[in-house]
């Protein structure tokens, strides 16, 4: 079988504003997202022919892509929800590939938008993360607990501290305040960070993302058609999944998650190594998860990860620039559908503020994660 | 349903008690009993939440054994902002990932000690707590 490295291509972008939105819907956003995504892309609804989407957060009807491609427009030969929490952006893409490389579609938009900073008015039933009710009776009820878990575990085995994960949630906030379309813009002090509430110790106030309306796609069709569409392709190099557990009762580490095996995967596909990417745009919930990632990618080894965020690395014009548009921590928490728009953009080139377009961007690694540090999936993608 | 700021629902916090696979579990937190379910076939401990199938071999035949109660602190954490009504007068409270000896994991709390000075690897035991329509095992450091 030959490799399907660099087939595929996303030749489309599209993120709405972010923040609150009180007279957004979920439905609405998703709607926004798959118009700028096209009008990026140059093409018509009628011409899309393949639609994926996240089961949305607060309302669990079945088949919601479904749903989405008719109000879209979309007449779909393929169509699915995914439901790996914040891993799912990814796997879209991933699906994306899967589908039209198995003849079921040549076009195929994946749409993810989220209503979680104002009340959204359409009725809806909340879905169940996990095993929450052998949780919650212990008083275990927020995703910063399960990675305060993580954070108190890596901080016993390794050492690392809470200045140590600051310099995460402070080198993030610096790119969002060159982002306009970012919610934290005003930049932030290792005093601010330490000066922050505690949340779940050891997780303060500024080592947490935010809760954000908006939405973002991209469009994903072969190398082939991709020249017909006025955007630079983006190549899809490299992809992989690996999901170690399912809840915190289940799973094996605390410390070193699925972005080990999964990122291997995408390494050996694009026959590419962790010192070849010119940026990492990493899923950040919080910001121990983006720490354990930069290892479980190879960046640096398991537990070294408190060195490897000092001294300006991680920063935009650094060895190895993380989230330039500000991430979940200060841009805005869309499960990281803009952490894809985003690498597509920084590949693109020209087409974020200048003062954080990374120079020379050619290759660009992204992690999703999800669910209780369970669901994880990588791309690479690279200019064409 | 209550909604939370966001309108989003508040949590249920509680356990449920009549699920099948853990209804024999909560009848025995009830008479102060930490039970598990262990594999016919293959002997191993099948963790939690209790399950139909054995989750390392598969088999479908299995007993309800007592536990030592006796574990190991995996990881601990402390709540400084509450998620539900019930923990607004607690904060900060512990919340542990206790490694039982026997095998199988619990999500739970260790009492008797101040939030700070729960530790990853101390050996703690179980204790119960009972409220009005269900008992939680709960740990206490190993004196």
């Amino acid at each position: 079988m030959g490799s399907i490295s660099g087939k595929y291509c996303i030749v489309g972008m599209g993120e709405t504003a972010v923040g609150k939105r009180p007279d957004a819907t979920t439905n609405s956003l998703h709607l926004e997202a798959i118009k700028a995504c096209l009008d990026d892309a140059g093409i018509k609804n009628t011409q899309v022919d393949g639609l994926l989407t996240n089961q949305p957060l607060n309302d669990s009807h079945r088949s919601y892509a479904v749903k989405l491609a008719h109000m879209a427009g979309i007449d779909p030969l393929y169509a699915t929800d995914l439901a790996l929490g914040g891993a799912t952006p990814i796997a879209m893409v991933e699906h994306a590939v899967m589908a039209i490389d198995a003849g079921l579609a040549t076009t195929v938009v994946c749409v993810h938008a989220r209503k979680r900073s104002t009340v959204d008015p359409t009725p809806g039933h909340p879905i169940r993360r996990g095993d929450e009710h052998w949780e919650e009776p212990w008083g275990h009820f927020a995703a910063a607990g399960g990675h305060a878990f993580a954070a108190s575990r890596h901080m016993h085995e390794f050492g690392t501290k809470s200045e140590d994960l600051a310099e995460i949630a402070i080198s993030t906030r610096k790119h969002a305040s060159l982002n306009r379309n970012a919610t934290m813009r005003k930049p932030i002090t290792l005093e601010d960070h330490q000066n922050s509430r505690m949340i779940v110790a050891p997780l303060r106030l500024l080592d947490c993302s935010l809760e954000s309306d908006g939405g973002g796609a991209v469009l994903v069709t072969s190398a082939e058609r991709a020249r017909d569409f006025q955007k630079k392709p983006v190549a899809i190099l490299g992809m992989g999944q690996h999901h170690p557990h399912f809840s915190l009762l289940d799973a094996p580490t605390l410390v070193t998650l699925g972005g080990k095996k999964s990122s291997e995967t995408a390494y050996r596909m694009a026959g590419l190594r962790p010192k070849d990417m010119n940026f990492a745009q990493l899923y950040d919930c919080f910001t121990i998860t983006s720490m354990i990632t930069l290892e479980d990618y190879g960046f640096c080894k398991k537990g070294e990860g408190k060195d490897f965020v000092k001294n300006g690395r991680i920063s935009i014009g650094g060895e190895l620039p993380l989230n330039t548009h500000g991430g979940l921590l200060s841009q805005a928490h869309l499960e990281g559908q803009l952490h894809i728009t985003e690498a597509v953009k920084q590949l693109r080139g020209n087409e974020v503020e200048p003062e954080r377009q990374v120079a020379n961007a050619k290759v660009g690694i992204v992690s999703g994660h999800g669910g209780s540090l369970a669901m994880h999936a990588t791309l690479i993608l690279g200019a064409l | 349903m209550s909604k939370d700021e966001r309108g989003r629902a508040t949590r249920r916090g509680q356990p449920y008690l009549e699920e099948p696979e853990a209804k024999p579990f909560w009848a025995a937190c009830r008479e102060h009993k930490l039970t598990a379910q262990r594999c016919s076939s293959c002997k191993k401990i099948f963790g939690f939440p209790p399950q139909a199938l054995c989750p390392h071999c598969l088999a479908s035949e299995y007993e309800w054994i007592e536990l030592s109660g006796k574990g190991t602190v995996y990881s601990q954490i402390a709540y400084h902002r509450s998620w539900h009504p019930a923990y607004q007068d607690k904060i900060p409270y512990n919340v542990s990932l206790v490694d039982l000896a026997e095998g199988g994991r619990l999500v739970t709390n260790v009492v008797d000690c101040a939030p700070e000075d729960v530790k990853i690897g101390m050996p703690v035991e179980v204790v119960f707590e009972d409220f009005p329509e269900y008992t939680l095992p709960k740990f206490r450091p190993v004196k």
